[in-house]
């Protein structure tokens, strides 16, 4: 059984007013426990209305998401229960920092569910230390960090709900180079090290191919495709038709194959088109 | 939040909408002190049934106006039962310490009828008129108060800023509530005094980042080297037309006809 069933999902804005729209359009799919997800498509794609769907923040117009077996809206007094076990970080998390200090901020969802001061204590400094916060800063005031550890500051408020599934609405927007990668691997190890299910939304196809196991594509509200992140971007001419592109690597590459250098295609990280290009130059013997 | 229509432009091609910004705000005024000088049910009559009129042709859903009266119909009910209740004369029903009179039903009614009037005139204003165009006609309606020194551009800018924002900062809200929802904040659950506290890390957040927006449209208005109302001209002049005319006659048609039904019928 899947970790996360979801069956013909749709959300319509407005419903019943000129302003009526459908952000997602029956949208089916399974995710299993410890996957990587990428989530990528244009903006106005419909993403963050079907991951906002996934934590029970919108209730569905139709369709039905089961987790775990069970269909989150059959208790709807309980909707709370589901956004711990689907935790969900926003886009721009650091608008919602809020509390005097930093560690307090973090404490904020732990303490929402109820758990005692100890285990609150030890995963406010868990989930610091996953998103690299040194000690020193978590007694400060959230408004006196640098814009990068405000934004790792809150993905690790959600991060400290321990949830089965993670997920991350364009976490590194904004970002420099150097903080996004260092976000990416930071999200990179969470998900290694918990084995838990991780949910990434992106404009950056670079972000997706460094760390998804299977992309998700939306184009205008409707899932266009869910394969292995190879596959995904192995149809590049489909992508760009959606105003998506595939990785700058991979196009280099395909350039490459395309003038008549006898190289693998799926290559989409700059890591194994250096190798990919070592060996091709070994085998000719000029290296 | 999505639920709050005050104050909502809803574009759509009617008669009421192509008027000029300013008849329609000296016309809500003539409208709301002919609707409070109405003291005959045939005077009432007549202006309940413009303000229908004025509705309809506005081609705005009607659920909207509904929406716009669901908020203030407590108010409603509530004064026209004080109203009904507190009738002199001749009591029609009694029971206990409750003694309803005809005075009291007709006040009941009077008072259900105006205020409802009143709600669907000033929606249909906020309606049909977007926010720009009702904030430059008050700057325009205002002006001769300059020669009193008071800048008349500078509060009507003010308004059009604060306007401006009303949709973002509760699109704000929303983004800052769901985010707080999503760490497992509880607002829908609770006393009083804890759904008070629950407001905490929506209202921090939401302070902040409206002080970082204040701060950014003041620079950006700088570096385009806005300095007040001196010497501006606008791009967009309001221009009477004939339907502007035959509207403000209607209005005044209205008054006199109010007037004739308080004294002759």
């Amino acid at each position: 059984m899947s970790l996360l069933s979801i069956k013909d999902l749709s959300f319509v804005y407005s419903q019943g007013t000129p302003f009526e729209h459908t952000a997602v359009d029956s949208v089916s799919l399974d995710i299993e426990q410890g996957e990587f997800i990428g989530i990528i498509g244009h903006t106005g794609s419909g993403k963050s209305t079907f991951v906002q769907m996934l934590n029970g923040l919108l209730k569905p117009s139709s369709g039905s998401i089961t987790l775990d077996g069970v269909d989150i809206w059959s208790k709807p007094k309980e909707i709370r229960q589901i956004r711990f076990k689907v935790g969900l970080v926003f886009q721009y998390p650091e608008y919602q920092l809020f509390e005097e200090t930093v560690s307090k901020d973090i404490a904020f969802g732990p303490g929402n569910m109820g758990l005692s001061e100890d285990v609150i204590k030890e995963r406010v400094l868990q989930a610091a230390k996953f998103v690299d916060l040194r000690a020193d800063l978590l007694d400060k005031s959230p408004f006196d960090l640098s814009g990068g550890e405000k934004r790792r500051a809150a993905i690790a408020g959600v991060i400290a709900m321990d949830p089965d599934i993670l997920i991350l609405d364009e976490p590194c927007a904004g970002l420099d180079p150097m903080g996004r990668d260092i976000l990416l691997s930071q999200i990179y190890n969470y998900h290694k090290e918990r084995g838990n299910t991780v949910l990434l939304v992106s404009h950056s196809m670079e972000d997706v191919a460094d760390v998804c196991d299977r992309v998700m594509v939306m184009n205008r509200s409707r899932l266009e495709m869910y394969d292995t992140t190879e596959k995904v971007f192995s149809r590049g001419d489909e992508l760009s038709s959606m105003g998506l592109r595939v990785p700058q690597i991979t196009s280099v590459m395909d350039s490459l194959i395309n003038s008549g250098i006898p190289l693998n295609k799926g290559i989409l990280t700059v890591d194994q088109a250096v190798m990919e290009i070592t060996e091709y130059l070994k085998r000719e013997g000029r290296l | 939040m999505r639920d709050i229509t005050l104050g909502q432009y809803f574009p759509a091609d009617s008669i009421i909408h192509r008027l000029d910004p300013r008849v329609k705000i000296v016309s809500l005024i003539a409208f709301i002190v002919i609707t409070f000088c109405t003291f005959n049910f045939y005077a009432l009559g007549l202006v309940f049934l413009t303000v229908i009129a004025i509705v309809i042709a506005s081609k705005v859903s009607i659920k909207m106006y509904l929406k716009s009266l669901k908020v203030i119909i407590i108010i409603v009910i509530i004064t026209s039962l004080l109203n009904l209740f507190y009738g002199v004369g001749e009591p029609i029903f009694e029971w206990w310490i409750f003694k309803v009179t005809w005075a009291g039903v007709f006040n009941a009614i009077y008072v259900c009828v105006r205020i409802l009037c009143l709600i669907l005139l000033s929606s249909s204003l906020t309606f049909t008129t977007s926010p720009t165009d009702l904030t430059d006609a008050l700057e325009r309606l205002m002006k001769p108060l300059s020669i009193f020194h008071i800048k008349v551009h500078e509060i009507a800018m003010m308004m059009t800023i604060a306007l401006r924002f009303v949709p973002t900062l509760l699109e704000e809200t929303d983004k800052i509530i769901s985010a707080q929802k999503a760490r497992g904040a509880d607002m829908e659950s609770g006393n009083l005094f804890k759904r008070i506290k629950a407001l905490v890390p929506v209202l921090i957040p939401l302070f902040v980042s409206a002080f970082r927006r204040a701060y950014d449209l003041a620079v950006a208005m700088e570096c385009r080297c806005y300095r007040g109302g001196k010497g501006r001209t606008r791009m967009k002049q309001l221009h009477m037309a004939t339907r502007d005319y035959i509207s403000s006659m209607f209005t005044l048609m209205l008054i006199a006809g109010v007037i004739l039904c308080n004294i002759f019928l």
